[in-house]
């Protein structure tokens, strides 16, 4: 399969620590990607990187486009879609109105209503809160919101930063069937963090493993789940 | 009885002036947490524009949307000019940079128009409007009314428009707002333009009542400050409906209170700030905002 997104040598710093030092990885078209490592391994930084939210040297292709140093706003426009940690979502706005914002930047805004109840197709609850102010959902209702707003773009690729974070398992255990489901519906390629890497593992066709910055371990993701370190360090048997 | 009518609908005119230059403040605040002290003075600027044009023999209403709309570019051009270079500074140094642009504003428009009061023309007939035994001044009724058409475009735009969608967004979550591809530092540029419009409507409607000079704004300002206080300075509605009642308060206490008459007016508009802000900071219809510490 073709890659996506290709990052190579990707370094990042705030102020005079090194947050990134170098590393390299791939998102294949179609697929779903995941990037595990502890706290502060730099997971968040890569992907903020990505969508140019922090400065950074190396290389960033999309779909062979390169496009590091642009602002955030013209990679959207791209076709990629971030859902940052903590949700991002519009407190004081409606669900619907969550929802247009994610449209926002899409050349082709017709048919605003029809994607409206798409994306709510795999999130039912969301048609039933339409008009209520988002600041009022519960915390997993505003992560499917999140997920939401960032499929009305119709991303090619779609960026995930901890969508486990704070939920219960259950419900995450249904985000995480959803953004199965997502991708191959809507064919967007997902480029998922995750500190629960057992979920991680099982969702992903490739993994790759950060500690400190750098890229320790990467590979099909069903090989890193059967491998001995990472079982022990990250998965826990 | 009568009076009291008539001074009611005479405070609710002014009123609505104040709250539209409070509305402006509100704008600004809500997107940047500045008050943007310059506020009045461009809208006083565009009303001597205005002026300008009115001379040159344009009709009244040509003059009026043409003033708006270069209020509206001005306002997008000094956003772009001035406070883009500061956009990450601390708060204070916008400040500072607000109150430099209005001492500049007003400089120049002594400097180009001179100190000496000019009249400047209502589009309204100068006779009263008689309803049963009561006379309204017909300036007051349509200046209530052009505020109020004002303030309903404003509202439509900001409900009902894809572009006032993303300035609210852009206003609350600037990051996110990035993240859906929003350009937060046009809307920012939008919302000063759009603040523009608003006060230089509010300028039109003031001059025929205090008479243009370069300092007509200065007392309609604190009035603004004590309606955007008054209201909630998180609160747009809020601050429109605290220019009502300040403008009502401010007329009733004049002419029944004899100590306060005409004089000691401004000074009802400071003790309402004082008494707000010692009794209930966020306003009326404001939010408290709560930091995380």
């Amino acid at each position: 399969m073709a890659a996506l997104l290709s990052v190579r040598d990707l370094q990042a710093r705030y102020g005079d620590t090194r947050v990134l030092r170098g590393i390299t990885f791939e998102v294949a078209e179609g697929g779903i990607t995941t990037i595990l490592g502890a706290n502060g391994a730099g997971k968040t930084t890569t992907l903020r990187a990505v969508c140019g939210m922090v400065k950074t040297d190396g290389e960033i292709t999309l779909a062979g486009k390169r496009i590091e140093g642009r602002a955030t706003e013209s990679i959207v426009r791209l076709g990629v879609a971030h859902v940052p940690e903590g949700r991002g979502t519009f407190v004081q706005l409606t669900v619907q109105e969550n929802l247009r914002l994610g449209a926002y930047a899409r050349r082709d805004p017709a048919n605003l209503n029809q994607d409206i109840e798409r994306v709510c197709r795999y999130f039912p609850v969301l048609a039933e809160r339409r008009n209520q102010v988002a600041g009022t959902l519960s915390g997993g209702e505003q992560q499917m919101l999140a997920v939401a707003r960032a499929l009305m773009l119709k991303p090619k690729l779609l960026l995930l930063d901890e969508p486990s974070l704070g939920l219960a398992p259950l419900v995450v255990r249904e985000i995480f069937r959803i953004i199965r489901t997502i991708n191959r519906e809507e064919h967007v390629s997902v480029l998922l963090v995750e500190q629960n890497a057992s979920l991680a593992l099982g969702l992903a066709d490739h993994a790759y493993l950060m500690e400190t910055g750098t890229v320790v371990m990467s590979g099909p993701a069903a090989e890193l789940r059967q491998n001995d370190a990472i079982r022990r360090a990250y998965l826990g048997y | 009885m009568d009076t009291l009518i008539q001074q009611i609908v005479s405070g609710l005119a002014t009123g609505g002036i104040y709250g539209s230059v409070a509305l402006a403040l509100v704008m600004i605040y809500q997107a940047t947490e500045v008050v943007n002290y310059a506020q009045g003075e461009m809208a006083m600027f565009s009303t001597y524009l205005a002026w300008t044009l009115l001379n040159a023999g344009l009709p009244y209403w040509v003059a009026f949307f043409a003033t708006l709309a270069i209020a509206f570019v001005g306002g997008l051009v000094l956003e772009r000019i001035l406070i883009r270079p500061v956009e990450n500074a601390p708060v204070l140094t916008i400040v500072i940079v607000c109150i430099g642009l209005l001492v500049i504003l007003n400089s120049v428009a002594g400097w180009v128009y001179s100190y000496i009061q000019k009249p400047f023309p209502s589009p309204f007939p100068s006779k009263p409007i008689q309803v049963g035994n009561i006379y309204f001044g017909a300036h007051d009724i349509g200046a209530l009314g052009v505020t109020l058409v004002v303030l309903a475009c404003l509202y439509v735009f900001f409900r009902f428009t894809t572009l006032g969608l993303a300035m609210r967004a852009a206003a609350q979550n600037p990051v996110s707002s990035r993240l859906c591809g929003i350009r937060v530092g046009w809307m920012l540029a939008v919302g000063w333009g759009l603040a523009a419009l608003v006060g230089a409507v509010a300028g039109m409607m003031v001059a025929p009542i205090v008479f243009l000079d370069p300092n007509m704004m200065a007392g309609i300002l604190i009035y603004a400050f004590a309606s955007a206080t008054l209201g909630g300075f998180t609160s747009p509605g809020g601050a429109v409906l605290g220019g009502l009642i300040v403008g009502v308060i401010e007329n009733l206490v004049g002419t029944y209170v004899s100590f306060i008459g005409t004089e000691l007016k401004l000074t009802v508009a400071l003790a309402m700030i004082l008494i707000v802000l010692v009794f209930r900071p966020s306003g009326l219809f404001g939010r408290a905002v709560v930091h995380r510490v």
